[in-house]
């Protein structure tokens, strides 16, 4: 079918007049002009102004104004903002309960040599500032790759010229120190404009295969322990209980003293007083002391016989053994 | 010409200032140096001053290049030690383009001097390296090690041996002798730092039995020192007890001598006074005590006692 032209007709356009176009072009223009001409800097951020590539002038925390249109350009520097870095592991997910990995390049990152030609796995972070925005962002490119080298290599140092034992225990603190000193150094040798606040080791350990042996000298020290607190709880146990059994045997001897000294006081005195009166009347008393013995001894006696001597042709017979069996 | 012809050529004019002054004028950033060639021949000096500059349009052209310090990561290089240790070496170094110019004549661009870089910082460190021990490239200086106790047990309280330069030095030597060759490219090469020096597996499995035979020793050092130490405990604790029993034992004999012989001299001294009457009334109370209900008694009608049954005596 042949499209009629001449049926065709222009839609109705709504009109415009031509000042509210103008008008609005204007607001248009003012408001891309203000736009690229007012900006914020947060509290922990500075303004760096380059005008036509030129630096200009570093602006403060609050509301600024530069020049738009390209002509001055703005580049925020977080300079109190305290920034980490992680070495030998990387947080995968921070907050209350942060999980790590470990992933490949992480691992290449902890493994190193100590001084004593051993290998330790040191996984360490570094906190650190922007110190000079201007140095920052115009001294070298990439500041974050070169600081990360400089770290690793900086913590390598300090480790080559520490024994094993050294990193593992007693030397962490000064490694640390050092190792903050020598990148500060290095930091300022750069003019990289970052300022080192902490190196801090969080972990460092024997190499995996290595480490069931680490782990046993730590129970040998564990052993050696126990084996000496054995010896001396034994000591401890039997030295206190000999010396109060060695008391109690001299107290014992005492006890003998005491008692010997008494009972021969005792018999003395008895013997003393008797031989006393004695003394007065011998003859009686001797009868009578031999008399009353006897009479003691012979009513205390069932058996007893009695023989004449003068009966000489009756002989007594004795039935010994039946007697005893009564 | 009619009005609209006017209007046609005034906006063809400031069109045409316009790309005219958009190619003579450049915008040189803090971070760039600019060099300025005329159908590729170079023009006067680089541009190194931020800020905007002119040149003369569609015949010179600029060629932006990095002011600031460039970095170069080596690849890590499987490299003998002197003392014939394989080992993974990994360095890293700082480099700038010095001369523009140079570097756009020999090099074109940070790619092509990136490459002449690995060449000539690998080829100078696998050199380094070849020429030093090992232990060279892990020290730096001669400190001495904290004597740890363990450190007392293997006997390493010397450092294994004096090192002559250290990694820092050596270090340098790489540095000195790449700048010589870079500065013919334009570029500075700026502090060539040992980032990784690793044993190679072969090496680390050696090394790593040669640590675990270390600890074992520590180890057992540790085991038997608990031994020893408890076994002279012990032998203290017997020489403690011993001198205490036999302490006692001596105190105890010495007082209970004493005893005997103060009550020996009571004795004597009582008794002494008339022996016989002692012996007689000793004598009864032994009788008394010595004959039992079951005691058989034979007595004699002759003896003192019963001589009155025989007769009244008178």
């Amino acid at each position: 079918m042949p499209y009629d032209f001449q049926s065709f007709r222009r839609p109705e356009l709504p009109k415009i007049p031509i000042k509210v176009v103008r008008w609005v072009l204007i607001g248009l223009a003012a408001v891309v002009f203000l736009a690229g001409s007012i900006y914020q800097i947060s509290p922990e951020e500075i303004g760096v102004i380059q005008r036509f590539g030129k630096f200009v002038r570093t602006t403060d925390p609050g509301l600024h104004i530069k020049i738009p249109l390209g002509i001055e350009r703005l580049t925020k520097v977080p300079v109190e903002r305290q920034l980490k870095m992680e070495f030998g592991f990387r947080t995968t997910r921070a907050g209350i309960r942060t999980a790590y990995a470990t992933p490949a390049d992480a691992r290449v990152e902890s493994i190193m040599l100590t001084g004593d030609l051993n290998v330790v796995v040191a996984e360490w972070i570094v906190q650190y500032k922007i110190k000079s925005a201007y140095d920052y962002l115009f001294k070298m490119r990439d500041p974050e790759r070169t600081f990360r080298a400089m770290t690793e290599a900086v913590v390598r140092r300090v480790v080559g010229d520490s024994s094993v034992d050294e990193i593992l225990t007693v030397g962490r603190a000064r490694l640390a120190l050092d190792a903050r000193i020598q990148l500060q150094d290095l930091c300022d040798d750069y003019e990289i404009g970052i300022d080192v606040n902490q190196l801090i080791f969080q972990d460092v350990n024997p190499p995996d295969p290595v480490k069931p042996s680490f782990n046993e000298v730590n129970e040998s020290i564990q052993e050696r322990e126990r084996k000496i607190n054995e010896a001396w709880s034994e000591y401890n146990n039997e030295i206190p209980r000999a010396t109060g059994e060695a008391e109690q045997m001299i107290r014992g001897a005492e006890g003998y003293l005491a008692e010997r000294v008494n009972n021969a006081r005792g018999d003395a005195e008895r013997f003393m007083s008797v031989y006393r009166e004695y003394a007065k009347a011998p003859v009686v008393t001797r009868k009578r002391l031999y008399l009353e013995a006897l009479n003691e001894i012979l009513t205390g006696i069932d058996r007893k016989i009695i023989f004449d001597q003068s009966q000489k042709n009756i002989l007594p017979l004795l039935n010994l053994g039946e007697e005893v069996k009564k | 010409m009619t009005k609209q012809m006017k209007t046609l050529v005034a906006v063809i004019i400031v069109l045409a200032v316009i790309i005219v002054l958009a190619d003579a004028l450049f915008i040189v950033s803090e971070t760039d140096q600019v060099i300025i060639t005329q159908f590729g021949e170079p023009k006067g000096d680089a541009v190194t001053s931020p800020g905007v500059h002119i040149k003369i349009p569609f015949i010179q052209k600029t060629h932006f290049f990095e002011k600031r310090w460039l970095e170069w990561d080596g690849d890590p290089n499987q490299v003998p030690t002197r003392d014939k240790k394989y080992i993974w070496i990994d360095t890293y170094c700082r480099w700038r383009i010095i001369n523009p110019l140079v570097f756009y004549q020999r090099v074109r661009d940070e790619r092509g001097a990136l490459s002449r870089l690995d060449d000539i910082v690998d080829g100078e460190t696998r050199n380094a390296i070849a020429s030093y021990d090992l232990i060279e490239l892990v020290r730096t200086s001669n400190r001495d090690f904290e004597v740890t106790e363990e450190a007392v047990i293997l006997d390493v309280i010397e450092p294994i041996e004096e090192i002559s330069l250290g990694r820092d030095k050596i270090a340098r030597i790489i540095l000195e002798k790449s700048s010589a060759i870079t500065a013919e490219f334009g570029v500075e090469v700026k502090d060539v730092q040992i980032k990784r020096v690793n044993y190679v597996d072969d090496v680390q499995r050696k090394v790593f039995e040669r640590m675990i035979a270390e600890r074992q020793r520590i180890a057992s050092k540790y085991r038997s020192e608990g031994d020893g130490r408890s076994a002279e405990i012990r032998g203290q604790k017997e020489r403690e007890l011993k001198r205490i029993t036999s302490a006692a034992y001596r105190q105890a004999q010495e007082i209970m001598g004493t005893a005997d012989a103060e009550a020996t001299g009571i004795y004597a001294r009582a008794y002494n006074l008339d022996p016989e009457f002692y012996q007689f009334t000793k004598t009864l109370e032994t009788y008394r005590t010595t004959l039992a209900k079951q005691t058989w008694l034979v007595l004699s009608t002759d003896s003192e006692f019963l001589k009155y049954l025989k007769s009244s005596g008178r």
